[in-house]
């Protein structure tokens, strides 16, 4: 038995209690479908996860990476996980947002989907939940493909339960599926080419043995077809096709959690695989990064800013606004300095924060519209439902990075970190791309402020029960537009961890 | 050369299956042919890792009592097992979104559900004008 | 199919030694090839044949959609109820070890609960696919 009871086994096994406990609390929602008890049992799960994720980074911060060997098996023979500095931060965003988006996720749900499927919607909410978590935190390369899988699946089902309001989200679902399934299957090819070479598959002794090698065809085979793989789930530039479909038609509440969470897991295995595990063959991590992350990560920063200028509905707009805002992410891991790497760890945190909250104000909207929220429906939607409009405007200030929003502080750090690298070009390309985002959000603040509301139009009701969240997540932008030195000193320990070659 | 390319077959046979799967989910328009181009891009990935463990004049990794007896590696094995697991669900998942999408769109071939798409996509534009109605 | 003398009368004999031998495999998985997934399908596979050749009813009758939907969930809970006990033992989480006290015990009860879970929620997945997917058009329309 232990000492110190439940708190005591709770604190002991932190890092895998961040993945189990929403994982092993979802086939319990497979039966008890009863919707109020699935919603409860999934806060419990997620806050529970975010609670461990808190006291994680708190204990990173002061003795830098735990390490738990599951089935008490020594590594390299056992799956371990690992949770250094970035894997915390990373986690604390990810469980924070998923708690909130859970939270807000009853109201939403209740008028997005069938009554009868809500107990199903909340056990594939918490398996995506939890494989998402466990992808950041697991330290075994194959292991990272099963959290992949489960992950990958169950948002496929979240994604098509969006079908009761629009069938479009089936077909979407099915492409999300199609597309993850080929990504993860390039991965499960790499990883094979680097089990041929080296013989291992936990990460840290991966990164000693391809150092020990230095180069050879496998490897790099290896190497091209993981790296592919994990760009297909970040949606990174000519890959990123699924989004856009994918968030538009899933639910509200299903698009904000996804939009916070599930790229930004796949982005933080992109920069481990970059920087920590094939931190042994600088060459071609280097040509990777110069000519192929770097360009593709500007052509998807404006694809998704033109696309969403020219795009009419709300929730598509926003999800190709994401894929350029996954763009400015990737585009500070391929520039590959300390100062780069610290401001996408910043824009991780913030474009979830905005991105999450942007998805709850519209996922507001569309329960109080009962129609797909477009500019046309959106006029004077400011006047009519003041206060979901208004936290919706103050994501979208901080998405097209006003000062004061956490998305200035983003684009700050990003542009900064490129002028130290005498990036000059891409600087000036990056303020281009926010000017330009600048129309669309202009757009939808016109329309919604400052257009008449027609004479006919029904009178909207706000729902009550959604402000919570929606007002954390808005008042969260702004603090960390005021004060962020608590984010920008985890994102440069973050970064230390990444780049600094350990594990 | 081509003695070269012989001693390899076993791996000409995993690129030419990987190349048939990836050809079928791209090229195909029916749902389902994807689907089945994905399931034989997964399999060429099994027999990928499982001809990796082959050691040679090694026997299956099966533990025997005969000492000095030269096994096979037996973790490829392990991995394709759960990689088959996964495929199996992603192809049911797949097959059940299918089936959702006939009873929905009426069709399974791509290019008419982008049809379907596009003119419920006019449809919502026109619906939501507000001085559209009277 | 019922109607096919053939085909009644191999299903009613094949039915008992299909799941026998799906048994044999899934406690051969300690030391040979085998285990709880392809165990699972084995006897998911007796399951599936009563029901086409018996049709979807009485495959119904014989597995109803709640009692799958239980054992589904429960077998994912005795795997995930084996890394909760070890850690309540205070052990790591799956540590088999701990389950017992003993290496040699622990590890043996440890592999034989888990692959348990794993054939009991792969048997009723396999057998809720087939009968969703064969039910699909009788239940939609």
């Amino acid at each position: 038995m232990n000492d110190g009871g439940l708190i005591g086994i709770f604190l002991q096994n932190l890092p895998v209690l961040v993945v189990v406990i929403p994982l092993l609390l979802a086939p319990i929602l497979a039966i008890i479908t009863a919707p109020r008890v699935a919603w409860v049992v999934s806060v419990a799960g997620v806050g529970s996860a975010f609670l461990a994720a808190i006291l994680l980074q708190s204990i990173t911060e002061s003795i830098g990476r735990v390490t738990y060997h599951l089935g008490n098996w020594e590594p390299p023979w056992g799956i371990e996980f690992v949770v250094d500095s970035a894997t915390s931060l990373t986690l604390v965003i990810m469980t924070g947002l998923a708690f909130l988006a859970t939270l807000y996720a009853r109201a939403s749900l209740l008028a997005e989907i069938k009554h009868t499927d809500l107990g199903k919607c909340y056990a594939a909410w918490l398996l995506a939940s939890g494989g998402l978590f466990g992808l950041v935190a697991t330290g075994d390369a194959f292991n990272l493909f099963v959290f992949l899988e489960i992950s990958a699946l169950s948002s496929a089902i979240l994604i098509s339960m969006g079908a009761g309001a629009d069938r479009r989200a089936l077909s979407a679902g099915f492409n999300y599926l199609l597309i993850g399934a080929v990504g993860a299957t390039f991965y499960v090819i790499g990883v094979g080419f680097v089990y041929a070479i080296t013989g291992t598959l936990n990460i840290a002794d991966l990164v000693t043995r391809i150092a020990d090698l230095g180069g050879g065809a496998a490897l790099y085979a290896g190497f091209g077809f993981m790296i592919a793989g994990i760009m297909v789930k970040a949606a990174v530039f000519p890959v990123h096709i699924w989004l856009p479909a994918a968030y538009g038609y899933a639910p509200s509440a299903v698009s904000s959690l996804l939009a916070a969470i599930a790229t930004k897991a796949a982005l933080y295995v992109l920069a481990r695989l970059l920087f920590t595990l094939f931190a042994g063959v600088p060459d071609i991590t280097e040509l990777a990064v110069t000519y192929v992350i770097v360009p593709l990560s500007l052509a998807g920063i404006f694809v998704g800013t033109v696309m969403a200028i020219y795009e009419k509905d709300i929730k598509l707009l926003l999800a190709h606004s994401s894929v350029a805002q996954i763009g400015y992410i990737a585009l500070g891991f391929g520039l590959a300095s300390s100062a780069s790497v610290a401001a996408s760890f910043v824009h991780i945190c913030n474009h979830a924060l905005i991105k999450g909250g942007l998805f709850m104000a519209v996922g507001g909207f569309v329960a109080a519209l009962s129609s797909r929220a477009n500019l046309a429906s959106f006029v004077g939607i400011g006047r009519r439902m003041p206060i979901t409009a208004t936290a919706f405007t103050v994501c979208g200030l901080s998405l097209a990075g006003l000062p004061l929003t956490a998305g200035f502080i983003s684009k700050l750090y990003l542009v900064r970190a490129i002028l130290a690298e005498d990036a000059y070009v891409i600087a000036a390309l990056v303020l281009l791309s926010s000017a330009l985002s600048l129309i669309y959000l202009w757009k939808i603040i016109e329309v919604m402020w400052m257009q008449p509301v027609p004479a006919k139009s029904p009178n909207l009701v706000e729902n009550p029960a959604i402000y919570l969240p929606i007002w954390v997540v808005a008042l969260a932008n702004i603090w960390f537009g005021v004060d962020a030195s608590w984010l920008v000193a985890a994102s440069r320990a973050a970064a230390a961890a990444l780049l600094g070659g350990g594990l | 050369m081509l003695m070269q390319l012989a001693a390899i077959w076993n791996y000409l046979i995993v690129i030419l299956l990987m190349m048939i799967g990836l050809f079928l989910v791209i090229s195909r328009a029916n749902l389902v042919k994807k689907l089945v181009g994905l399931s034989i891009f997964q399999t060429s990935v099994f027999l990928f890792y499982i001809t990796l463990g082959r050691v040679s004049g090694g026997t299956a990794p099966i533990l025997t009592d005969a000492p000095d007896t030269l096994y096979s590696n037996p973790l490829p094995h392990v991995l394709i097992l759960t990689a088959i697991v996964v495929g199996v669900a992603t192809t049911a998942l797949g097959l059940a979104l299918i089936l959702r999408i006939k009873e929905s769109f009426g069709t399974i071939e791509e290019d008419e559900i982008l049809a379907a798409k596009n003119e419920s996509a006019a449809e919502d534009l026109l619906q939501a004008k507000p001085g559209a109605e009277a | 199919m019922k109607n096919n003398p053939v085909f009644r009368v191999a299903a009613k004999i094949l039915f008992a030694p299909i799941i026998l031998f799906g048994l044999y495999v899934q406690f051969h998985g300690d030391f040979g090839p085998g285990g709880g997934f392809q165990a699972g399908v084995i006897i998911a596979a007796a399951f599936i044949l009563h029901g086409l050749v018996f049709g979807l009813d009485q495959g119904r009758r014989l597995v109803s959609a709640r009692v799958n939907l239980w054992v589904m969930a429960i077998g994912v809970l005795i795997y995930g109820g084996v890394g909760v006990f070890s850690l309540y033992q205070g052990g790591l989480f799956l540590d088999y070890t701990a389950l017992t006290g003993s290496v040699g015990s622990g590890q043996h009860i440890g592999i034989i609960l888990v692959e348990l879970g794993v054939g009991v929620t792969v048997t009723s997945v396999m057998l809720a696919l087939f009968h969703a997917f064969a039910g699909f058009v009788e239940d939609h329309s």
